[in-house]
């Protein structure tokens, strides 16, 4: 016996890891949260570009953040009428173009997108690192550079205390004579570093970044410097030595140096505008996961008749379960196995109180009906089937008399399935005959005290959520349902049955 | 209110869940289940063993021959109407004489021949059935009951039930019917059962609703003097139920009739929990001992007797 139950531990083990498992991988990769209502912030980043447009073609293209650190790109729109527009998207360069055969005056373009704050993770290492520029000064700047950089490495031992240093000469308040020289010929000290490292051979580059704060307006991009390092590119803010990303940074471009190309347009400028939203998690990672093998496997991908269909199948199981608990650990009695749980699932429709109300008058009604049929001593199935007929005429003249009241639960008592209520009309008038109405009111008393158990747990918001999101935890159920079904021990019921036994020894 | 459970199974007493999973799941064969749940069956097969059983008048197996029926009954003045797949003794009509053109009930209510032709149709249908199947009716002799039982039954048959476990008898109990029970021998309906030494066949403890009583509430006879006669010509016949139908664990019920001996009324695959109650003590001793015993060594129904009749004696607690 030990060694046949050995499989069976393992395969109720498995079920729960596997449904556990495929739960949490699910979560993981397509980020649905585990509670329903989630909200997560996001930024709602807008580029404006205005410009002065010539009167003939014009193109203007901007530079799109390619792959931000420590941000998802959820989705993003143009608008602007009249453009033709597209997102042109070659390795590693994602540019937006709009583009007119004819305009004049002055334009406003508008590009918005939402961007997700993630975890930062690192970016995979280029195969080959890049080589730092070549660097060319005329005199007396070449000297000055020459000057400043030998000062800097004597002080520094690697690409970023260098940096460093040279951000410390470069600073404003710096008594440097060099330093003045330079800022003098580069006014930009970002790009006057990214000159002075390229010279030093760290391979240095610009980039452009926007500090992301709540309902801010006409911000611009601010420069900022890239150098490479052993761990990677370090980003460095010239102004203020921060060094790496803040969290509130969004880096718009690395490496390029025009941001806007407006091509039949002067006086143009790019300002943006940002707002942080928060959306619902759940409707995130539909957006951003529909090509996951777990979205494609999910029943998001059905119309939504289908969807609202399965959502009230993956809750079937966990009916099955707490009438397999009611029965097996308690021991209460039903009239027939599983109607319970179709009531419980109509009660879902109609909702609780005008649920038990309809239901206990409408097998109330068949039972007196029912009462009558037998006079006419009628074969069974005939018996049953006009009970069947009944039933339906008695579910539409009360959802009609409700509908005429005004009351909208009336027209739901349709949900009730008619041929399992006029089954257990029969067997419960047949109870009646055999064993007292005492017998009818335990088993028709147990059922509905089922279907509301039932009924309270499926229409708890988060089973509600878990099962239809994570059809895959219905297998942890199954395992309960086996293990349950191994249970030899004694129901609930049995312990006041035999309570006589009580002074035997 | 509530027993504890620890005490249950001190007390060895066998529950639903394990009575389902642990004997009958594992010992009967469900391919077997219509040799007991259709009585027909289970008495042509008794006939085919020679395990006696009341003597079948006729069968009715289509709606058309109720119209003939009066002709059939014209002979028989008590009979039995029961369906052959009923279970819990519904449906089962006791004629005990006749009234001119009308019949008397054992409870003492007149039907007429009408009242007769309706019950037929109505099992024919499948109304006593288990899941509404069609069914038959069968007609069989009245059980004149042995007067050893005189004065312990009221408006019915007292029945023995006898479990029985891979054909050894475990345990038996006599159920008497009550004016509570209106005539059935159900234990929840309010019949007497009285736990039945297996030995002797003397009573050891008696129950009605789940509490003690020591004398018959109509009668009022003491229960303590029962003692079934023949008792191992009982315990007989209850174990060649196993070697007739295969079944591992089974209720048997049989009654004394007072010309024709013990008879096998009907046998059952899910038998009942109260004959625990009725004997004061539980199953799962019994049981586990017989599960521990080689088939070999007791190939025919009198070793198995024999050996329940030395192993199982219990003194009366009554």
């Amino acid at each position: 016996m030990k060694i046949r139950r050995l499989p069976f531990y393992a395969i109720v083990i498995l079920l729960i890891v596997a449904g556990l498992g495929t739960a949490g991988l699910r979560h993981n990769t397509t980020e649905v949260p585990f509670v329903p209502g989630e909200q997560k912030p996001v930024w709602l980043v807008e580029a404006r570009i205005d410009f002065l447009a010539q009167g003939g073609k014009t193109t203007v293209r901007l530079d799109l953040p390619d792959s931000a650190p420590g941000f998802r790109l959820i989705r993003e729109q143009a608008a602007s009428p009249g453009y033709g527009f597209a997102v042109l998207d070659d390795k590693r360069d994602r540019r937006a173009e709009w583009t007119r055969r004819e305009v004049t005056g002055y334009q406003t373009l508008y590009y918005n997108a939402q961007y997700l704050p993630v975890s930062y993770e690192p970016e995979p290492k280029d195969p080959e690192p890049p080589k730092a520029e070549d660097v060319f000064w005329d005199e007396p700047e070449a000297t000055a550079a020459r000057e400043l950089l030998r000062g800097a490495l004597s002080r520094s031992s690697s690409p970023a205390s260098t940096a460093r240093e040279l951000i410390k000469l470069l600073s404003p308040n710096s008594p440097d004579q060099n330093a003045q020289l330079l800022l003098a010929a580069e006014p930009s000290r970002s790009r006057l570093l990214v000159k002075l490292l390229n010279q030093s051979g760290v391979p240095s580059r610009m980039a452009m970044g926007l500090y992301l704060e709540d309902a801010r307006r006409r911000q611009t991009l601010t420069p900022l410097v890239e150098l490479f390092t052993d761990e990677g590119w370090l980003l460095m803010n010239a102004a203020t030595g921060e060094q790496g990303v803040p969290e509130n940074l969004l880096l718009w471009s690395r490496g390029v140096d025009a941001q806007l190309d407006v091509i039949g347009g002067q006086n143009s400028s790019l300002t943006f505008s940002m707002i942080r939203q928060t959306v619902p998690a759940m409707a995130l990672s539909q957006v951003q996961f529909q090509d996951n093998i777990f979205s494609l496997l999910g029943v998001y991908s059905l119309p939504i008749e289908e969807q609202s269909m399965f959502k009230m199948l993956f809750l079937l199981p966990l009916g099955a379960m707490v009438v397999v608990f009611m029965r097996v650990m308690v021991g209460l009695r039903t009239a027939g196995t599983f109607m319970p749980i179709l009531i419980s699932l109509a009660f879902l429709q109609t909702s609780l109180v005008p649920g038990l109300i309809s239901f206990i008058l409408i097998v109330g009604l068949g039972l007196l009906l029912r009462n009558y049929l037998s006079y006419l001593n009628l074969l069974l199935v005939a018996r049953i089937a006009t009970l069947i007929v009944l039933v339906i005429f008695l579910i539409s003249v009360m959802s009609l008399v409700g509908y005429q009241l005004g009351l909208n639960a009336g027209i739901t008592v349709t949900f009730f399935p008619m041929i399992i209520i006029a089954w257990t009309i029969e067997r419960m008038s047949i109870l009646w005959e055999e064993e007292g109405p005492h017998e009818v009111l335990i088993q028709g008393g147990g059922s509905l005290l089922v279907a509301v158990l039932a009924y309270l747990l499926m229409s708890i918001e988060l089973i509600n959520h878990l099962s239809f999101n994570f059809p895959e935890l219905n297998l942890v159920i199954l395992a309960f349902i086996l293990l349950m079904g191994q249970y030899t021990g004694y129901k609930l019921s049995e312990l006041r049955r035999f309570r006589s036994m009580e002074n035997m020894d | 209110m509530l027993i504890s459970p620890f005490k249950l199974r001190r007390l060895g007493m066998l529950g639903m869940n394990c009575r389902n999973r642990d004997f009958i799941g594992r010992y009967n064969d469900r391919r077997l289940y219509p040799l007991v749940d259709n009585k027909l069956k289970t008495k042509l097969l008794a006939e085919e063993y020679k395990v006696a059983t009341p003597q079948l008048h006729f069968v009715v197996a289509e709606q058309h021959e109720i119209a003939h029926i009066e002709q059939q009954l014209e002979t028989l003045n008590g009979f039995a109407i029961k369906p052959a797949k009923g279970s819990g003794g519904k449906g089962i009509w006791v004629i005990t004489h006749r009234d001119g053109k009308d019949f008397i009930k054992s409870s003492g209510a007149k039907i007429t021949m009408e009242d007769i032709r309706r019950h037929m149709s109505n099992t024919l249908a499948g109304l006593y059935s288990l899941g509404g199947v069609s069914d038959e009716v069968i007609v069989e002799d009245l059980i004149e009951f042995d007067d050893c039982f005189e004065g312990f039954s009221f408006e019915g048959v007292p029945d023995i039930r006898i479990v029985v476990f891979r054909g050894f008898p475990v345990m038996a109990m006599l159920r008497l019917a009550t004016h509570a029970s209106d005539g059935k021998a159900n234990l929840h309906q309010g019949a007497v059962g009285v736990g039945l030494d297996l030995s002797s066949g003397r009573c050891l403890n008696a129950v009605q609703f789940g509490m003690p009583v020591y004398e018959h509430p109509d009668t009022k006879r003491s229960l303590k003097e029962i003692k079934v006669p023949d008792w191992r010509g009982m315990l007989l016949l209850a174990s060649r139920c196993y070697d007739m139908t295969g079944l591992g664990y089974i209720g048997a019920d049989l009654v004394l009739d007072a010309n024709r001996g013990p008879e096998l009324l009907e046998l059952n695959a899910r038998p009942g929990l109260a004959i625990q109650v009725a004997n004061g003590f539980g199953l799962l001793p019994r049981l586990r001992h017989i599960e521990t015993l080689k088939e070999k060594r007791f190939p025919t129904a009198e070793s198995r007797v024999d050996y329940v009749m030395k192993e199982f004696a219990v003194t009366p607690l009554l």
